[in-house]
């Protein structure tokens, strides 16, 4: 058994049998043989030395043809290793008497020699370490053949286990069967934590290298609550998670129970709870917790699937999908919050410094058909239900007008067509740069709605990339600078009356919305999982009670003060939320 | 008439006995019927197989003790001691 520590990204437990998808992105299959299968899959075994045998021959000459014998003579090594007759004897041996698949025996015995090799002094052998795993890869290649199980169809459930999952990746995972994830990198509000929270299923990210320790089909536990990692669980521990899942069952039930009940504090204000999605089937996930709305439609999963841009029509079917199915409630949908760290296709060239570039709203003004392709399918879809209209990342009076011009442009478009759309279409923008704020009192006069933006507004406000582990720790949404923007952004809302909505982790989080509520806040767009908890905090305070916590924490100066005095506030209220 | 024999040699060739070296010397010791054991300090590994051999990780300088037992345990420690002496013959090895 191993434990590992990484970042919880994404709540819940999970057990299941491992993906490790730095082989090739290929699935090693099931586990166990039967007793009968046993002198098959051994024949299959030796067909498959013998081809992987004769394809490092052929290297071997071709690059000794080509540059000379001596660089030919790794090959020779690699060849040796093949024959080596320990290793044939231990693959046997674990075939044919524990049942295991060649696949997983080779996986299992060739990762031991790897971590061997990894865990010597000297520099050399170290790099056998390479060699293995260029052997590992020849062999399930030519062992899995035809039959191997590509990830985007996957016909049984998954841990996905990565070095880093990039968007693409994520998009092409058959998500039925993902029950979890682990990446050796990462921090908060990376892809695979946005991700796992839009799946509802656990994800802990930032563990430091540990995929030369596992197999696929290896038993994994995933503790999405506590950052933790278990590999190789013994049966105690399955035990112990298989008792917690249990116990978060009842939990779930019981939170669901105030399904029906209105988000009300307990001296009668109301709060919109709305949900945060990615895909349109997630529409069912609010619904069920009885959200208010879609607070945040994040759009950008419609590019990322594939390397073709998504046209108007595709655009449109998903727009459709999600306001049909809420029947009237309200759909913020936001325009594509693309570059940076989530897509390579329409960045221009690498960009030294992705966060402070070309994404968003600045992608969006510079790719103007691109732009108004999106626009039209939301304008389009305005005709079927409440859609609104958000800006992401808006940093300047410029970019907002050019955003509009660019929205009465395609309004004007499609009257010309005759196709219908709600022309008094709510048009908002987030809040998520400190420029922003600054300005605040000139964007309220322009806008119909606020959305701020914790994410990005914490990494800009001081200047943290979540994602470095070497500063992540920088990142919190306590630190009274980022308390006080939202402040500023919540009073100049209110002085204008135009709603202002909460969406990013930080609303999600329990231990921040007594201070919320106590800003002034009274709309949360969270992930639909967190529905039910906020919404059993906010039937438990009254408004007086959140305005006392707001105005202490308000007098504080530094962010470990904030949060343990919010953990403390929250522990009266409700001590059972607080781990 | 099996018979064990021993020799002890030290690695001299400044990389060790890395993967072509290892490989050398497991093609060496495949051509005779005797078991081949190689002991450094409390490890010991068989002579035959490439990956224990990588696994001892012997650097320029160490010592070994080649161990074989067989029918030609002897001449299979002469072959094996002269290649370790003469630093693999790396030149020789590159010609096959």
């Amino acid at each position: 058994m191993q434990k590992l520590q990484g970042i919880a990204v994404s709540p819940g437990i999970a057990i299941g049998e491992a993906l490790v998808m730095d082989t090739e992105g290929f699935r090693i299959p099931r586990r166990f043989l039967t007793r009968d299968a046993v002198d098959e899959e051994l024949d299959r075994l030796r067909r498959a030395f013998a081809a992987a045998a004769s394809e490092i021959e052929h290297n071997r000459d071709t690059v000794a043809r080509e540059l000379g014998s001596e660089y030919g003579a790794i090959f020779e090594a690699h060849l040796q290793m093949l024959r080596d007759p320990r290793l044939r004897s231990e693959l046997d041996q674990m075939i044919r008497d524990r049942h295991y698949s060649p696949e997983y025996a080779i996986s299992r015995t060739l990762r031991r020699y790897v971590k061997v090799f990894q865990s010597l002094d000297s520099g050399p052998m170290q790099q056998r370490a390479g060699d293995i795993f260029d052997i590992e890869k020849r062999l399930l290649r030519n062992l899995l053949g035809r039959r191997r199980e590509e990830i985007s169809s996957l016909t049984s459930p998954v841990l996905v286990l990565a070095h880093n999952l990039t968007p693409s990746e994520t998009a092409n995972l058959d998500r039925r069967y993902v029950r979890g994830f682990v990446t050796e990198i990462g921090g908060a509000g990376s892809h695979t934590a946005i991700v796992a929270e839009a799946l509802e299923i656990p994800a802990v990210v930032g563990t430091g290298p540990f995929l030369s320790d596992v197999s696929g089909g290896d038993l994994v536990i995933i503790d999405g609550d506590q950052g933790l990692v278990v590999l190789h669980p013994d049966e105690e521990t399955i035990a112990r998670y298989r008792h917690e899942i249990e116990e978060r069952r009842t939990m779930t039930a019981r939170l669901e129970s105030l399904r029906d009940l209105p988000a009300e504090t307990a001296d009668g204000v109301r709060v919109q709870l709305l949900g945060n999605i990615e895909f349109p089937h997630e529409v069912a996930h609010c619904l069920e917790r009885g959200a208010d709305g879609i607070g945040l439609y994040r759009t950008e999963f419609l590019y990322l699937g594939s390397d073709v841009e998504p046209d108007e029509e595709a655009h449109y079917q998903a727009y459709a999908e999600v306001l049909k199915a809420m029947e009237g409630r309200p759909v913020v949908i936001r325009t594509l919050d693309l570059g940076a760290d989530k897509l390579a296709n329409y960045s221009p060239d690498v960009e030294r410094n992705p966060f402070l570039g070309l994404r968003s709203i600045r992608l969006s003004l510079r790719n103007l058909p691109l732009f108004r392709t999106q626009l039209r399918a939301i304008l389009r879809a305005s005709a079927l239900g409440d859609v609104r209209i958000m800006f992401p990342l808006i940093s300047t009076m410029l970019e907002l007008r050019q955003a509009k011009m660019v929205v009465a442009d395609v309004m004007e478009d499609l009257e010309e067509h005759g196709l219908p759309f709600n022309r008094a279409v709510k048009v908002g923008m987030m809040v998520e740069v400190p420029s922003a704020v600054m300005m605040i009192d000139h964007f309220v006069a322009e806008v119909d709605f606020l959305s701020i933006g914790t994410n990005d507004l914490i990494q800009y406000t001081l200047a943290v990339d979540r994602s470095n582990k070497d500063v992540a720790t920088l990142y919190t949404a306590s630190d009274p600078a980022v308390l006080k923007l939202i402040e500023m952004t919540v009073n100049a809302a209110g002085r204008r009356q135009i709603p202002v909505n909460l969406c990013g982790q930080m609303s999600g989080n329990s231990l921040y919305t007594l201070l919320l509520l106590g800003l002034g806040l009274r709309q949360f767009s969270v992930p639909p999982s967190a529905i039910p908890e906020i919404k059993k905090v906010c039937r438990s305070v009254t408004i007086g009670q959140c305005e006392a916590v707001a105005a202490h924490v308000m007098t504080l100066e530094n962010a470990r003060d904030i949060k343990s005095f919010l953990k403390e506030e929250l522990k009266k209220v409700l001590p059972e939320m607080v781990g | 008439m099996s018979m064990r024999a021993t020799r002890t040699v030290v690695v001299t060739n400044p990389q060790g006995l890395h993967a072509r070296p290892a490989d050398l010397f497991v093609k060496t010791a495949t051509r005779f019927a005797s078991k081949i054991e190689l002991v450094k300090g409390r490890e010991r590994v068989d002579g035959k197989s490439i990956l224990s051999l990588l696994t001892l990780a012997a650097v320029a300088g160490t010592q070994l003790l080649i161990e074989a037992d067989g029918p030609d345990a002897e001449q299979a420690l002469d072959a094996l001691a002269k290649l370790v002496e003469q630093n693999f013959a790396e030149n020789e090895y590159m010609r096959e």
